[in-house]
């Protein structure tokens, strides 16, 4: 870091400006983040922050460690159950209790999920994923808390550390943006750290890590439970927002839309799943004004082919590829 | 009255045929699952669709066109098999080099769409299929009484079961098969036309799952959400069983049916759970499932 800049080979400048390059990118999201609640509506920004964050805790899992998960939807339902549960009981949590608690529930069901399911690879942990995720879905059908068929209504936002109160949108998508720093920093480093190197060599060739002596199943398990975690801390988010958690955050269909948006916005990629979910959301959000308001379900089904048959490396790896090409 | 740990044995045999029919559609779907994945590598995510468009041509074809229950046993299959092969040649054929759990989202795409269109067209409360007159009526066993469709169901299901089996264990179709799912690459090189073979494996698969479409019509409501659920199950129950033989696919299937049953009878809360609490164990106890062969 120190070095003198004569003794920086071409390579490392390179690497030097490519990192300049991103955290100026970095900063000027960050400004457009606080800058859009005055151009856009906020209510809509926060879904689309709370989805975008879902599907970047996927990502963790699909992108870095290559592995497909259908049962997040469960660790979403789960935050929100939890989170909604605690702050229409017991009045004296603050909202950042409640998150904090559904993040908890999320990471401790993401360990058992885990542990059961990187026992199998490919399309059996796909297959298990879901079947849990179903299990789960049946449990917050008929377990006293969650409300069953009607949800949890009526949550209450409260004040923020006791203090600040949420009820006002603005404060409120300041939290949400800020909850979503935190948990897209938390995947920055997990990614740019030893440990996302590690679960790369594991996506790309597992007998060879296994062969290097990595511990493959834990860190397939640490990359599970970090992504469950973030998946719940975002459905704890999106509860307080909404101030409502309902069965449809924990049905399959959601755990669907999650790889959607991952796939459209690109695989792998650190800012393709926030980009697709907002586009998803967007277009969710269009269409249910439209005439074609019954159709979401087929229109996502459209995208999905589409995506698969010409477009597997979704909007952000498209864009990457271009840079690549036209830059070197 | 008979009774079983105090439930009557009549209600409690009941239950158990209830749960034996569900099982034999486990094993027809799962049959089917399994038939697709040992050529295509891929899972079939719009195969509770199938069973659906299954059972909805059944009901439009007697609508619409007056086809009668027997005749829709031999055409719906052949219609949604066709429909199958359409799909292959069209579109999996595309991805069948890359990864395969793409095929697993592009069939989960067609999924969606099927579903989606027919829930624009049909809504999602469903439909009613007469069962056919000579299924009416039912038989007194004594201990309990047995209605003639059920029974036709669940012989029906065990014929088509075997008769997958002895296809693919006894005939020159299913050594081809068999070596197509082992090295495909060399069958080529033999001169077999793997292609060809691919899209017909991937027809007959579809075609199981119309043919339980078929046979659901008259059983349960005829709505677009009717296969979905039911496959998440069908997962589960593969899961469990492994994929790798046919009639491990049929006992599971079977098994997981009764287990379903018993259930409901004793505990009838965790009814809709309990295929889920049986493949954790099973993971935890034999991660490759009962009749699987990989770790």
């Amino acid at each position: 870091m120190m070095a003198n800049s004569q003794t920086l080979t071409p390579s490392m400048k390179r690497q030097r400006r490519a990192g300049m390059r991103r955290y100026a990118l970095y900063a000027l999201l960050i400004g457009v983040g606080l800058v859009a609640p005055f151009v856009a509506y906020p209510v809509f920004l926060m879904k689309v922050l709370c989805f975008a964050l879902f599907a970047c805790a996927f990502n963790l899992l699909l992108g870095y460690a290559g592995l497909l998960s259908f049962g997040h939807a469960a660790f979403l339902s789960t935050g929100g159950y939890v989170t909604g549960y605690l702050l229409s009981s017991y009045p004296g949590i603050t909202p950042e209790l409640g998150i904090l608690a559904g993040t908890l529930a999320g990471l401790v069901l993401g360990g058992v999920f885990g542990v059961l399911s990187i026992r199998r690879q490919g399309i059996y942990f796909a297959m298990v994923t879901l079947a849990l995720a179903q299990l789960m879905f049946f449990v917050y059908v008929q377990a006293p808390f969650t409300g069953g068929e009607d949800g949890l209504h009526g949550v209450p936002r409260g004040d923020l550390f006791g203090v600040i109160s949420l009820n006002s949108n603005l404060s409120m998508y300041y939290f949400v943006f800020a909850v979503f720093l935190i948990g897209f920093a938390v995947i920055q480093r997990a990614v740019h750290s030893p440990f996302g190197q590690v679960l790369k060599a594991i996506r790309e060739n597992e007998p060879r890590a296994v062969s290097l002596g990595y511990n493959v199943d834990a860190y397939k398990l640490v990359a599970f439970i970090i992504s469950a975690g973030l998946a719940a801390l975002a459905g704890s988010t999106k509860t307080i927002v909404f101030q409502l958690a309902s069965l449809t955050d924990a049905s399959w269909h959601m755990s669907g839309e999650v790889i959607l948006m991952t796939l459209l916005g690109g695989v792998g990629t650190l800012f393709g799943p926030a980009l697709g979910a907002g586009l998803v959301v967007s277009l969710q959000h269009l269409l249910s004004q439209s005439p074609l308001g019954n159709w979401v379900s087929v229109v996502l089904g459209i995208i999905f082919v589409v995506c698969v048959l010409a477009f597997r490396s979704g909007i952000v790896g498209e864009i990457n590829k271009m840079v690549r090409k036209n830059f070197k | 009255m008979t009774m079983i740990f105090g439930v009557p044995l009549a209600v409690f045999m009941g239950q158990l045929m209830l749960g034996l029919i569900n099982g034999a559609f486990y094993a027809l779907l799962s049959l089917g699952l399994a038939v697709i994945f040992g050529l295509l590598k891929i899972i079939n995510f719009a195969h509770g669709a199938m069973y659906m468009l299954g059972a909805f041509t059944t009901l439009l074809g007697m609508n619409y066109l007056g086809i009668n229950y027997w005749a829709a046993l031999i055409i719906t299959p052949l219609i949604v098999g066709l429909f199958g092969m359409l799909i292959e040649r069209v579109l999996l054929r595309r991805i069948a080099h890359l990864d395969h759990l793409y095929g697993l989202l592009l069939t989960f795409g067609l999924a969606l769409i099927f579903e989606g269109t027919l829930v624009n067209f049909f809504g999602v409360s469903g439909a009613r299929y007469p069962t056919p007159e000579a299924l009416q009526g039912g038989f007194k066993l004594g201990f309990m009484f047995l209605p003639t469709y059920r029974a036709w169901v669940l012989g029906a299901a065990l014929v088509v079961c075997l008769f997958t089996w002895y296809m693919i264990e006894r005939t020159r179709l299913g050594a081809y098969l068999r070596a197509g799912t082992e090295n495909p690459a060399l069958m080529q090189a033999f001169g077999v036309n793997v292609p060809l073979l691919i899209t017909l494996t991937y027809g007959f698969g579809v075609a199981l799952a119309a043919f339980a479409g078929v046979l659901a019509a008259p059983l349960y409501p005829v709505s677009p959400t009717m296969g979905s659920n039911l496959l998440i199950v069908v997962f589960a129950v593969v899961v469990i069983g492994g994929m790798g033989s046919i009639i491990g696919a049929v006992l599971t299937g079977l098994g997981m049916g009764l287990i379903e049953g018993l259930t409901k009878v004793y505990y009838p809360e965790a009814a809709s759970t309990v295929i889920f609490v049986v493949m954790i164990l099973v993971l935890l106890i034999r991660p490759a499932g009962l009749f699987g062969k990989e770790a």
